[in-house]
């Protein structure tokens, strides 16, 4: 029996440590641990509710715009506030664009180098990269000459001796499957990819100001004003011409490079259909309102939860229904650590029992992370793409339905062969694909709106905090690129009272509950094969899976009997 | 400094990057850094004669915002950056490696290029509870940090958290975050301000590094000049309507969409020093105001705090009397703004050190 700590997991957001029992080649056991906390409620409280969002929204830089989204529209609900279609429209282009542009950065940047063995590339034939290449896409950048460059550049990389970030690879090792060329193809796109999110973000620059941490939602709308006739307005035909463009500049790749991609690396390495199946509980909240926040059944992607594996039945959600356990979080609760709070309830004491620094091992029987153990109805819940996509498949999606099939057909798998760690790699390229589309036809909406003189972004009725009841409690929610995203909002004579988040990765990487029952990540670890406990890249490659995103995770706190600690001099 | 003694432009070559590329980028770094177009030689010819030097890139109390900026370094590319100028050896957001192997990789370059290589940091470091807030490999962010950082050549504060502990040290500061030049005191800190920091800028901060052999000169708060020097409302695209006295009222409305000042939504480009105007975001796509919001300040010190409540008008600012209105003088004295607004840029940086909790001064 081993114990293998991988501290840091890199190649994800934030501060995740996994500490896992070999026996006789596959893991018997696993925590997840997330190790940084920052306490962002907690700053959040007796400020005004308008500008929660810019807060939040620093939450995460990765997932930047999710927290903001969520933010207002919590303040929102708690107001009662419903904003103009622009608005809806606007909101719908941003976090869509933002699923593909991460979706994208995911495969190729933090996880692809768990399936790609880069020093590999140098053995390619680049006539057969070539061939290979034109056997799967029609994408353009293709030829043998152009691989031949890409190979140079790996060449030049390995005999510098300074390899920088793959310095300290995986590289050789036996879990590596796929053949040279293949390897080379994606080293290629691997560089094209960067180049590729880079630009396509420009959109998030147009309607957002910058990204990350864009700059223009509001309470009640958005700030990006539109006008058919003004240079001067944020959304005017010059600018929606060069949104849909970016758009279908993107649904170009993810077509021709990123599925392409996904389906011929899953193709050799078809075992992974088979590890990382997890808790076979999947939840969404459902998004992207066609009407507006308060009509889920007109959202693009459905709200529902999955149990057991079972894709017959759809179960309707709600959010009274999420509840937190602290058993194995460095947190305590005034009465005791074995119930579940709902988030209005919501009580957090951070309590940090774990070994003093440096240390070897956390005390894993005890509290063992900074993420506390969401649950459903008490249940352990998977979010994110796979969540989204399984819920959409089973509920008939017309756009997501087809998409998934063509998917299994090309692989010749079954639909439980999604329930896995190469499951959610397809899962995500779909939702990529789908919404890489949505994108540009929500572009297009939006310019029949511009076109047709209806300019309105913002419902500034109770933008003046006078208008306020004295006291307010909202839900906001988002299917963030990771999952489920909750913001819980109690305000008080016009500020700030409480504030709580629940979100993907709390869901997906936390602990234990009280009655044992593992996270996601840990569920998802069982059984995983490892070839040398020195180099556990199969891991990393089913953490990977889920796209951790540890900030996201890591930030609850609220202050009933919290002691506080004035380090800072003034 | 660096040692000049092998050819970074024939390092360059051999990766497919020729000359018009080249200079091509060595033109946009002088116009980021404010130098003449006649130091566009000179750049490329000290380029051309550095070696390429290692980086390591900490996140301790972060959000990854200022790793993703990085990522969106149009130029040069983030991989020219990451490959070709530098020899990026340890980043967690992106680097192959990870536990033991990664622990490793920033082991040896702390070891093996002991005062020689550069250190970014991203996020605040937290003190209270001796460390617990933020753990790596078991070790607490403040270790790390007092490692690497004091045995670097220079070390790039990126982003406002690591700059001064940013949002995480905010009232009430749960986990006593602070930044790293107070974490870290013998360290030799460059501050890139900013929520995120502008990957333009800090590009152009590694390149001045790389081609003059140390840092370029910095205001009180460290912050490079050429970046901080100047504020945000005298460089603004919306300055002639404030200066006409046309203000946007409501979200939405006429001036809204016309691209009228956003004083009166709150906007803090007056009493905020950056260069977003001129170098936007995104490849020179946009910057806050130009998308229709407000400026909340991001680039200043402490400016969570100094510069909320965000929607809130600037009041009573100075040289404009209690109480009156920038839009009242705007609409007839265009002369008397004029002046009275280089008094107010002057008067408001004072005021902005006043209104800030001293942090770590190393003027």
């Amino acid at each position: 029996m081993a114990r293998i700590v991988v501290d840091p997991v890199t190649r994800i957001e934030g501060h995740l440590r996994i500490e896992a029992e070999v026996n006789g080649g596959a893991v018997t056991d696993a925590w997840s641990s997330g190790t940084m906390f920052r306490g962002i409620e907690l700053i959040l409280r007796g400020r005004d509710p308008r500008e929660a969002w810019i807060w939040t929204q620093r939450i995460c830089g990765v997932c930047t715009t999710v927290h903001a989204l969520t933010s207002v529209r919590a303040v929102e609900d708690a107001l009662g506030i419903e904003v103009p279609t622009n608005a809806n429209l606007i909101r719908n282009i941003i976090g869509a664009s933002q699923y593909v542009q991460d979706h994208v950065i995911h495969f190729y940047h933090l996880h692809a180098l768990d399936w790609v063995d880069v020093t590999l590339a140098l053995k390619a034939d680049p006539g057969k990269t070539s061939q290979l290449a034109e056997s799967i896409s029609p994408w353009p950048k293709s030829s043998r000459n152009y691989f031949k460059a890409i190979q140079d550049r790996v060449k030049a990389l390995v005999g510098s001796k300074q390899l920088s970030l793959f310095s300290s690879g995986y590289w050789g090792h036996p879990a590596y499957h796929l053949p040279p060329e293949a390897n080379l193809l994606a080293v290629a796109h691997y560089i094209e990819a960067l180049e590729f999110q880079k630009d396509y973000i420009r959109i998030h620059a147009v309607l957002g100001g910058k990204n990350p941490h864009l700059q223009t939602y509001l309470v009640g709308g958005m700030a990006t004003s539109m006008d058919p006739n003004e240079p001067g307005a944020t959304i005017n035909p010059e600018r929606i011409t060069f949104l849909a463009e970016l758009a279908s500049k993107a649904q170009a790749f993810v077509d021709q490079v990123y599925v392409p991609d996904v389906l011929a690396v899953a193709s050799f390495y078809k075992d992974w259909f088979g590890y990382g199946e997890g808790l076979g509980n999947f939840l969404s909240y459902g998004d992207y309102p066609q009407g507006g926040v308060k009509d889920p059944a007109r959202f693009y992607l459905q709200r529902g939860a999955i149990f057991g594996h079972d894709l017959s039945k759809v179960h309707p959600v709600d959010p009274a229904n999420v509840s937190e356990y602290v058993t194995h979080s460095w947190y305590e609760y005034g009465d005791g650590d074995q119930a579940a709070k709902n988030p209005y309830q919501g009580e957090t004491k951070p309590k940090y029992t774990g070994p003093k620094p440096p240390f070897e091992h956390l005390e894993v029987d005890q509290k063992y992370s900074w993420l506390k153990a969401p649950r459903y109805q008490d249940h352990p819940m998977e979010v994110g793409p796979l969540s989204r996509m399984l819920v959409a498949y089973a509920s008939g999606h017309p756009d997501v339905k087809p998409a998934v099939d063509a998917v299994l057909a090309h692989l010749n798998a079954p639909a439980t062969a999604l329930f896995s760690t190469l499951g959610r790699v397809a899962a995500r390229a779909v939702e990529a694909k789908v919404m890489a589309g949505q994108v540009s036809k929500w572009v297009a909406e939006l310019g029949d709106k511009l076109g047709h003189g209806d300019l309105r972004i913002h419902d500034g009725e109770k933008w003046d905090p006078d208008t306020w009841p004295k006291e307010a409690q909202g839900w906001g929610f988002h299917e963030a690129p990771r999952g489920s995203l909750g913001h819980w909002v109690h305000i008080e004579d016009k500020k700030i009272k409480n504030y709580q988040c629940v979100v993907p990765t709390t869901w997906n990487a936390g602990p234990r509950d009280a009655k044992g029952q593992r996270g996601a990540y840990e569920a998802a670890l069982m059984k995983t094969p490892i070839a040398d406990p020195e180099r556990p890249v199969e891991i990393l490659r089913t953490v990977h899976s889920f796209d951790p995103c540890l900030a996201c995770a890591v930030h609850v706190v609220d202050a009933r009997g919290r002691r506080f600690t004035q380090v800072k001099a003034s | 400094m660096l040692p000049l003694n092998e050819s970074f432009f024939g390092a360059l070559q051999q990766k497919g990057v020729n000359r018009r590329r080249f200079m091509k980028f060595c033109a946009a770094m002088t116009a980021t850094l404010a130098l003449p177009p006649r130091y566009v030689a000179q750049v490329a010819s000290a380029l051309e004669k550095t070696r390429k030097p290692v980086l390591v890139w900490l996140q301790f109390q972060d959000c990854a915002g200022n790793s993703e900026a990085i990522l969106r370094s149009s130029n040069p590319p983030v991989l020219d950056v990451v490959l070709d100028l530098l020899s990026w050896e340890y980043h967690e957001i992106v680097m192959a490696g990870a536990g033991h192997q990664a622990e490793a990789a920033l082991n040896r370059v702390v070891k093996e290029e002991k005062g020689k290589y550069l250190a970014v940091v991203e996020g605040s470091i937290p003190l209270a509870d001796d460390g617990v807030y933020c753990t790596v490999a078991g070790k607490t962010a403040l270790s790390i940090a007092k490692e690497v950082c004091s045995n670097a050549a220079a070390t790039i504060a990126a982003g406002a958290c690591a700059w001064y502990g940013g949002l995480v040290a905010a009232s009430p500061n749960p986990t006593g975050a602070v930044g790293i030049s107070e974490a870290v005191p013998e360290a030799k800190v460059i501050n890139l301000g900013g929520c995120p920091q502008n990957p333009a800028n800090t590009a152009a901060v590694l390149v001045h590094y790389l081609t003059f052999g140390e840092l370029p000169a910095v205001d009180q708060y460290n912050r490079p000049l050429f970046a901080y020097g100047r504020v945000i409302h005298d460089q603004c695209e919306r300055r002639a309507h404030y200066d006409a006295g046309r203000y946007t009222q409501e979200w939405g409305d006429e001036g809204h969409r016309k691209g009228w000042c956003l004083y009166k939504m709150g906007c803090k480009g007056p009493q905020a020093t950056f260069n977003c105007p001129s170098v936007r975001f995104n490849d020179g796509t946009s910057w806050p105001v130009k998308a229709g919001h407000g400026c909340v300040g991001c680039g200043g010190y402490n400016f969570w705090e100094t510069k909320s409540p965000f929607y809130e008008r600037l009041p009573n600012v100075p040289g404009f009397g209690v109480d009156v209105s920038a839009g009242k003088i705007g609409i007839g004295i265009t002369a008397a703004v004029a002046g009275a607004t280089v008094v107010h840029g002057i008067a408001s940086a004072v005021r902005d050190r006043m209104r800030t909790t001293p942090g770590p001064e190393k003027p």
